[in-house]
């Protein structure tokens, strides 16, 4: 079972680290020493929760979510019929090399070393390796925060760690800013979860560096469900990173993850995603942050990749005065479907919230936005600003736009602005003419697309965005 | 010394044959002028030897230093040589020009090699200040809100940054004003060298003032009807273009 299925001799294909970054289509058998089978029901639920030895209320949040999950129907009244094709019975809902997250990079065992080279990190995003939390299947596998962050009180760890050492934490905001009844999705992963961050800035500390944290599937017929928790206390700051790529498989792969922000008065969270799922995930997200007085909760979510990807970021604006922003790219290409959006729900007088998407169908990709923004009639002085671009690269794309908006009351500004724009032909051929081959001068258009965006994010994802970008434009052209 | 031959080139797009055989050769160190009245098929030579997927070569030849082109994708022929200055050249939303010449340059590059990045902006530089250009020029988007004398100042740019042996300038002086004819001008007049022919396409006689072609061709209805040196730009210029087509009556 030790066998390398893709050798690493294959390519060295990045200069820099000197290693393959070529979409991650590779995987490596791993040997586990905890599986659940495939299949979910009250025993699967008993397992995973006795596997990891958790408390009788976890057990007892886990086996009610599941009830949650069987009792309610797919979303299929609004969401696509894609979702039918899911085989519940066929998922493996926890598997685990057992391993207990590593300290040091040097504990991290070889194999595991191993797939970090071939998942490409490159060099730049190295020197952050301190401070990252990577999860190989159900658990991480590596986990260490810097020394620099642990002085100033930050807690950054596995979530299953974070349920075992700080329950007083986890236990006051788990389950709060998302319900288990929230969808079948979240119930679900409250039922199954594995994994995941769990992080606690305490007041006044900002926290310098970006903290990581990288996700991948690894196992044929293997969902993945983490569960991440951040709270930032008064007066904190703190920016999270995640990104992900997964090997490719034969079969459809099912990655359902919560996560939950909660911003205390004053505080600045910044949730950054760059992903790239195969084409045979379904990735089914639910993120929420919850933003308490003059708090500041963004999220930037770039979705590449996937069979079909629902994710519809949201904060609630929960304190006088609080911010919210989403500002997502999402890139659907052929066999994809990227059914992307935000969600703004001002729950205060003064909020503000601003949602920025950009989307990019390709060949038969097809790209949906969903925005809800809700402001009751009872609070004043609220704001919103709505902006939802849509690029289509060839006619056969196609891409929706439903937004929701419900603004009460007549003391609130609110701003929506969509527009559509094509790839023409006539632009190809001016770029080709100056010696770009077809795919580059797509991949050019694409970057030059969301450039306003990528622009705000941190360098090395930037760079990882455009890199992105290239790969899967060059493979759309015949 | 390289060559742009054009052998008895036929131009159709959709049913309409809009080139109908033209014979002519440009070597590089060259400058020919190629007037005619509007519709008579000139853009469309240059578009169709560019690559242009609108336009179907039906018949004849374009070949560089005796080697066809015409089985290579437009990239290609770019990457050989051959380099269009558009007459409405397409804006780029969101790439800065400095970012898109990069790419360009990036592949001309063989597989592997990285372009050096101070290198390349020192000469981008020069090329800018050889132009009169203003740096700050670099970070816009490509032709993006751009006047029409900047987007043409910044096809200038970018043939003098992608060193073409071949420079095809369709309609260059459109839209200009005289002091924006001036600096286009300027700018093809320093690139000028043994080392690039220019066919330069013109409705007017006013840009070849400024730019003194070696050779002007007249053509009309598809072909090239007179050949000459640059005094026929100036008798074109007094006697109009139907001297030409009433000479070309039958007697």
């Amino acid at each position: 079972m030790s066998d390398i299925t893709d050798t690493l001799e294959t390519s060295t294909e990045n200069p820099v680290s000197g290693i393959d970054q070529s979409s991650g289509n590779f995987k490596y058998d791993m040997t586990y020493d905890f599986d659940a089978g495939t299949g979910l029901n009250a025993r699967t639920v008993d397992y995973i929760s006795s596997v990891k030895k958790e408390a009788p209320w976890i057990r007892d949040f886990r086996q009610s979510a599941l009830k949650v999950f069987e009792s309610k129907p797919l979303p299929t009244h609004w969401a696509t019929k894609d979702l039918e094709n899911i085989n519940f019975d066929k998922i493996r809902y926890y598997l685990s090399q057992g391993q207990k997250p590593k300290r040091t990079w040097d504990e991290v065992p070889e194999d595991i070393k191993r797939t970090f080279e071939r998942l490409g990190i490159p060099e730049q995003e190295r020197k952050f390796l301190a401070g990252v939390e990577a999860q190989f299947d159900s658990e991480a596998a590596y986990s260490n925060i810097k020394e620099a962050v642990a002085k100033q009180g930050v807690i950054f760890m596995n979530s299953t760690e974070g349920l075992r050492e700080h329950p007083e934490i986890f236990r006051k905001f788990f389950g709060k800013v998302i319900p288990t009844s929230d969808n079948k999705f979240s119930a679900l992963n409250s039922a199954v979860f594995s994994g995941g961050s769990f992080i606690y800035v305490p007041p006044g500390v900002k926290v310098s560096h970006p903290l990581q944290a990288y996700f991948r599937i690894n196992a044929e017929n293997f969902g993945q469900f983490e569960r991440t928790l951040i709270i930032c206390d008064e007066g904190s700051e703190l920016t999270y990173m995640e990104g992900c790529t997964a090997p490719k498989f034969s079969t459809a792969t099912l990655h359902s993850a919560v996560v939950e922000l909660v911003a205390l008065k004053g505080a600045k969270i910044q949730y950054i995603t760059v992903q790239n799922w195969s084409s045979n995930v379904f990735n089914l997200v639910t993120k929420r942050g919850l933003a308490h007085e003059e708090s500041e909760i963004k999220w930037i979510d770039c979705n590449i990749g996937s069979r079909l990807t629902m994710k519809y970021p949201g904060v609630v604006l929960k304190g006088r005065k609080a911010r919210g922003e989403v500002i997502s790219i999402a890139l659907a290409n052929d066999g994809q479907h990227q059914d992307t959006g935000a969600k703004m729900v001002h729950a205060a007088d003064e909020t503000t919230s601003t949602v920025v998407s950009k989307s990019i169908s390709v060949g038969q990709g097809r790209a949906t936005y969903r925005g809800v923004v809700h402001i009751p009639r009872h609070l004043k002085g609220c704001k919103n600003n709505t902006e939802c671009d849509a690029l289509l690269i060839n006619t056969n794309s196609r891409t929706d736009t439903y937004p929701s908006i419900t603004v009460r009351g007549d003391k609130h500004a609110v701003q929506h602005e969509a527009s559509v724009s094509k790839v023409s032909a006539d632009q190809i051929f001016y770029m080709q003419q100056r010696g770009l081959t077809e795919g580059q001068a797509m991949s050019l258009s694409v970057n030059g697309f969301v450039n306003d965006l990528a622009r705000q994010f941190p360098m090395e994802y930037s760079v990882e965005l455009k890199r992105l970008i290239d790969l899967e434009m060059e493979g759309s052209v015949g | 010394m390289s060559s742009l031959e054009i052998k008895n080139l036929h131009v159709s797009t959709g049913d309409k044959e809009i080139v109908k055989g033209v014979t002519l050769t440009i070597n590089t160190g060259e400058i020919h002028a190629i007037m005619g009245p509007n519709g008579t098929g000139k853009s469309t030579m240059a578009k169709a030897i560019a690559g242009h997927p609108d336009y179907t070569i039906t018949q004849g030849d374009v070949l560089i230093d005796g080697k066809s082109i015409l089985e290579k994708e437009s990239d290609e022929r770019a990457r050989e040589g051959i380099f269009l200055a558009f007459q409405y050249p397409s804006e780029i939303p969101g790439v800065s020009i400095a970012n898109f010449l990069r790419a360009a340059l990036q592949a001309r590059m063989a597989e592997g090699e990285e372009i050096d990045a101070s290198a390349y902006y020192k000469r981008l530089y020069q090329k800018m200040d050889l132009l009169k250009i203003d740096r700050k020029f670099t970070s816009r988007s490509v032709n993006e809100g751009f006047s029409g004398g900047e987007k043409k100042r910044s096809e200038i740019l970018q043939m003098a940054m992608l060193e073409p042996k071949f420079a095809l300038m369709d309609e260059t002086d459109s839209g200009l004003d005289i002091d924006a004819l001036k600096i286009v001008s300027e700018g093809v007049n320093s690139l000028r060298g043994p080392n690039l022919g220019v066919l330069l396409i013109t409705h007017y006689q006013r840009l070849l003032s400024y730019i003194v072609p070696d050779h002007v061709h007249v053509m009309i209805d598809g072909r090239i009807v007179k050949t000459g040196d640059k005094s026929l730009a100036l008798e074109l210029e007094s006697r109009g273009y139907d001297w030409v087509k009433n000479e070309l009556q039958p007697a």
